[in-house]
C-alpha cells in the first residue's frame, strides 16, 4: 500500500480532522479549511487596500477633482496594480485551488506546513512590496519597465511573493495526488477541479516567467548586472503579466461552473466540451503575452500574427465555448427546476436575490461583452496601434479582471463564508444589492476608460490638460466627459467594494453561526429534492433557446465591434 | 454537477450536444477569419506597422537627430531659424527621413510635414522607454532606448498634431509632449 494513512501524518505533528458540511455533504478537512480561511482573509485585506488606491487613482484622473499631487498619483497607481492585480487575486486563487482540491475531492490538504510557509512568504512579499512602494522610490508602475529602476526591495518583494505562490500551487498539486492515492473520489475529478488544475498549470508557467525576469532585474537593481535589455524584459515580463491573467480566467470560469452547480444544480452540458475548452487555455493562452509587444520595434509581422492570435484564436474559442456552456448549463438546470416557460423564464426567475448567483452571472456577461471582445480587438496585430498604451488598455482589463474575475471571486465569497467559515451572511438586503452596485461600477469604469482611450487619452497619466507640457495639446471635450464618468462609476464600484468588505468581515466576525443542527442559510443552495419531477430532457436532447439568443447577441456585438475598429484604423495616416 | 466527478465514468464517450457543436464550429470559423484578416490587411490595408528596427547606441542616435535638425532647420522670410519655445522647427524634404528624439521629458524637435507625402520616421529614446502617441489621429507606438524604429508615414490631413508620451517615464511624464505640423 502506498497510501499515506492518517497516523503517518499525525506523527508529523499536524492532525488530520474531517467534518461533513451539512449543506453540501462535502467532507472538509480542518487544515484545508484553515488555509482557505487565511488566504481568503488576506485576499480581502489586499482588495481593500488596493481598491482604496484605485479610488484615489480614479478621483485624480477626474479632471475637475484631480485629487492627488503627481508624485502621489504615480505612487498610488503602482500600489493599486500590485495590490489588486497580484495580491488580492493570487491570495484568493490559492484559496480557490485549495477549495477545488481538498474540499471538492474530500481529501486532506497535502503538507499543511508547506502551505503555511507559502502563505507566510506571500504575506511577507506583499507587505514588503507595499513598503517599497510607500517609501516613494519605487513608483515604477506595476510593469516596472527598465531602464527605469525601482528600489531593490520592490523586485525582491515580488520574487518572494512569487516563490510563496509557487509553493502553494505545489501544495495544490500534492493534494490532488493525495486525493487520488487515498481514493477520496471516484472516477475523474469534477469539472471545477479540472478548471482549477488548468489554473494551477498556467500558474507554474507564469511564476516561472516572473522568476526568470525579476531575478536578473533584482540583480540589476543591486548593481550585479549592468543592463537589462528593454525588449527582452517586456517579452519575458509579459509571460508573467499576461499569463497571470489567464490563471484568473481559468479560475473564474471554474467558479462560474461551481456557483452554477451549487446554487442551481447545474450540470455541464458535456464534460468533454467544457474540459477541452479549459485545455485550449493551457495550450494557447501563453502566447498572449505577445500582444503587449504589438507596438514595439523589432517584432516581425508573422511573429505578431501567430502569437497574438493565440495560434489562430484557439484560446478565444475556448472562452467562447465557456460563454455558451456556462449559461447553457444554467438554463438546462433551471428548466429542470421547473422554470420551463418561454425563452427566458429560466433567467428571469433565476435567484437574482442571491449575491452568489447575481454576481456570477453578471461576471459572465461583463467578462464576455466588455473584457473579452475588447481584448480580442486590442490584441489584433494592426488594430493595436489605435489604442496601445491609451486608457483603452486599462478599460479592457478592468472589464476582465474587475468586472470578470473580481466580481466572480466576490460571488464565490458569498458561498465560502457560510460553507468554510460556517457563518451566515449578515445584512442580506445590502448583500443582495452589492453585486449589482459593483457590476455597474466596474462595467462603467471599463467602458468609459475604453471611450477615453478611443479618444487618445494616455494611460498612467496625471494631467490630460497637459498644463505644464512644453507643447500644449487639447484633448477633445468628450475625453474630459469620459474621465468624469469614469470617476463617477469608480465611486459606485468603490461603494460596492466597501459594502463587500463590510459584509464579508462582518459575517466572518459576527454572522450567525451555522454549525448548529437547525441553522439555515440566508441564501440557500440548490435543493435537489425540489427539481421538477418530469426530467427536462437528457444531456443529449436538452433545448436551450435562451442561451442560443444570448450567444447570438454576443456574436453579433463581437463582429460589429471588430469591424468598427477596422474602420477607425483605415482612417489613420497611411503607413507607407 | 460540476463540483462532483462526472456521473458517467466514460464521459469522453458522451455525445456532444448539437448546440454546442454548432457554436464550436462558429467560434472556430470566426477565429480563422480573424486570423486570416490580419494577414489580409497586409495586402488590402494601408496601416501595417513596420518592423524595421536597428540597434543603436543612444548617444549615436542623439547625434543623428541633431544633425538632421541642423540640416533641415526651417527658416522664416528673413532667413532667421524658426523656433517654438526654443525648440527648432524642422522641415524634412518630402519622401525623406524624419528623426524624432524621445527623452525626459520631450519629443524633439518640432517637425513640419507636407500632406500626402511619405516620410521615413525614425524614432528612438536616449533614456527610458517612452510612448509615441500622435493625436488626434491616434497612432500609438512604443519607443525603446537602443532601438531605432523606422516607420513610413503619410499624413492624410493638415493641422497641428500633438505627440503625447503614453509610456510612464517618471515624475515629468505628464509634461512630455512634442509637435508635428502638417501643411498643404
Amino acid at each position: 500500500m502506498t497510501t499515506v494513512d492518517v497516523g503517518a501524518v499525525g506523527k508529523a505533528g499536524i492532525a488530520v480532522n474531517y467534518r461533513t458540511c451539512r449543506f453540501t455533504g462535502l467532507r472538509i478537512e480542518a487544515n484545508a479549511e484553515t488555509l482557505i480561511k487565511v488566504n481568503a482573509v488576506a485576499a480581502v485585506v489586499f482588495l481593500a487596500l488596493g481598491g482604496l488606491m484605485g479610488l484615489l487613482v480614479a478621483l485624480t484622473r477626474w479632471p475637475a477633482i484631480q485629487l492627488l499631487p503627481a508624485e502621489w498619483f504615480y505612487l498610488v497607481l503602482t500600489g493599486h496594480g500590485a495590490n489588486v492585480l497580484l495580491f488580492w487575486i493570487i491570495f484568493f486563487e490559492i484559496a480557490v485551488l485549495y477549495f477545488a482540491s481538498a474540499v471538492l475531492l474530500g481529501a486532506r490538504l497535502a503538507t499543511p506546513r508547506i502551505a503555511w510557509l507559502a502563505f507566510g512568504l506571500m504575506i511577507a512579499g506583499a507587505l514588503m512590496a507595499n513598503y517599497a512602494v510607500l517609501r516613494g522610490d519605487s513608483s515604477v508602475m506595476f510593469t516596472s519597465y527598465p531602464p527605469m529602476m525601482a528600489s531593490h526591495w520592490f523586485y525582491l518583494a515580488l520574487i518572494i511573493f512569487a516563490v510563496g505562490a509557487l509553493l502553494a500551487v505545489m501544495v495544490f498539486f500534492g493534494t490532488l495526488v493525495v486525493a487520488k492515492e487515498e481514493k477520496t473520489y471516484d472516477g475523474s475529478v469534477p469539472l471545477v477541479t479540472f478548471g482549477a488544475i488548468t489554473a494551477g498549470i498556467i500558474a507554474v508557467f507564469t511564476l516561472a516567467s516572473g522568476a526568470i525576469i525579476l531575478i536578473p532585474t533584482w540583480l540589476w537593481s543591486i548593481g550585479v548586472i549592468s543592463q537589462i535589455d528593454t525588449l527582452m524584459y517586456k517579452v519575458v515580463w509579459w509571460g508573467m503579466g499576461h499569463s497571470s491573467q489567464q490563471i484568473n480566467v481559468s479560475a473564474h470560469v471554474a467558479i462560474w461552473y461551481a456557483i452554477g452547480a451549487m446554487v442551481l444544480g447545474a450540470k455541464p452540458l458535456s464534460e468533454k466540451v467544457s474540459r477541452t475548452a479549459f485545455l485550449t487555455y493551457i495550450l494557447f493562452l501563453q502566447l498572449a503575452s505577445a500582444h503587449h509587444l504589438l507596438a514595439e520595434p523589432g517584432m516581425s509581422s508573422s511573429w505578431r500574427i501567430v502569437n497574438t492570435s493565440y495560434m489562430m484564436y484557439l484560446a478565444v474559442m475556448g472562452s467562447m465555448i465557456h460563454g455558451l456552456t456556462v449559461p447553457g448549463a444554467i438554463e438546462a438546470a433551471q428548466r429542470r427546476n421547473g422554470f420551463d416557460r418561454g425563452i427566458f423564464e429560466w433567467l428571469t426567475k433565476a435567484p437574482w436575490g442571491n449575491p452568489a448567483f447575481s454576481g456570477m452571472f453578471m461576471s459572465l456577461v461583463l467578462f464576455g461583452f466588455v473584457g473579452g471582445i475588447s481584448g480580442v480587438v486590442l490584441g489584433t496585430e494592426q488594430l493595436n496601434v489605435l489604442m496601445h498604451n491609451t486608457l483603452y488598455v486599462p478599460g479592457h482589463f478592468h472589464g476582465t479582471v474587475v468586472a470578470g474575475t473580481t466580481l466572480a471571486f466576490m460571488a464565490m465569497t458569498y458561498l465560502v463564508v457560510p460553507l468554510i467559515f460556517q457563518r451566515d451572511i449578515i445584512w442580506p438586503g445590502l448583500a443582495r444589492l452589492q453585486p449589482f452596485l459593483f457590476a455597474i461600477g466596474a462595467g462603467g469604469i471599463s467602458l468609459f476608460m475604453m471611450g477615453a482611450g478611443t479618444l487618445g487619452v494616455a494611460r498612467r497619466h496625471w494631467d490630460i490638460s497637459l498644463t505644464d507640457a512644453v507643447h500644449a495639446f487639447e484633448y477633445p471635450p468628450g475625453a474630459y466627459m469620459m474621465m468624469a464618468l469614469n470617476g463617477i462609476f469608480a465611486v459606485l464600484a468603490s461603494i460596492g467594494g466597501i459594502l463587500f468588505i463590510l459584509i464579508v468581515v462582518g459575517s466572518i466576525l459576527r454572522g450567525p453561526r451555522l454549525d448548529g443542527t437547525n441553522a439555515k442559510l440566508t441564501f440557500p443552495l440548490h435543493d435537489a429534492s425540489r427539481e421538477a419531477v418530469s426530467k427536462y430532457g437528457s444531456h443529449a436532447t436538452v433545448k436551450l433557446p435562451g442561451t442560443i439568443v444570448l450567444v447570438g447577441i454576443f456574436f453579433a456585438a463581437f463582429v460589429l465591434y471588430y469591424f468598427v475598429n477596422w474602420k477607425y484604423l483605415s482612417d489613420l495616416w497611411l503607413f507607407r | 454537477m460540476a463540483i462532483k466527478p462526472p456521473a458517467n465514468r466514460l464521459w469522453w464517450n458522451d455525445p456532444i450536444h448539437g448546440v454546442e457543436l454548432g457554436w464550436i464550429i462558429i467560434a472556430f470559423l470566426w477565429g480563422l477569419f480573424m486570423f486570416f484578416f490580419m494577414i489580409a490587411w497586409h495586402f488590402i490595408g494601408e496601416q501595417n506597422l513596420s518592423s524595421e528596427t536597428y540597434r543603436i547606441r543612444p548617444e549615436k542616435y542623439q547625434e543623428k537627430v541633431e544633425a538632421f535638425a541642423q540640416q533641415h532647420q526651417a527658416k522664416d522670410q528673413n532667413g532667421a531659424p524658426l523656433e517654438e519655445k526654443g525648440v527648432p522647427v524642422v522641415r524634412p524634404p518630402a519622401g525623406g527621413d524624419v528623426y524624432i528624439l524621445a527623452r525626459l521629458w520631450e519629443f524633439w524637435p518640432i517637425i513640419e510635414l507636407k500632406k500626402g507625402q511619405s516620410y521615413r520616421f525614425h524614432i528612438s529614446s536616449v533614456d527610458w522607454q517612452h510612448g509615441f502617441s500622435l493625436q488626434p489621429t491616434n497612432i500609438n507606438i512604443s519607443v525603446h532606448p537602443g532601438y531605432e524604429h523606422v516607420i513610413n508615414l503619410t499624413p492624410t490631413d493638415t493641422g497641428t498634431f500633438g505627440v503625447i508620451c503614453n509610456e510612464y517615464c517618471g515624475i515629468g511624464h505628464h509634461t512630455m509632449t512634442g509637435r508635428i505640423r502638417v501643411v498643404e
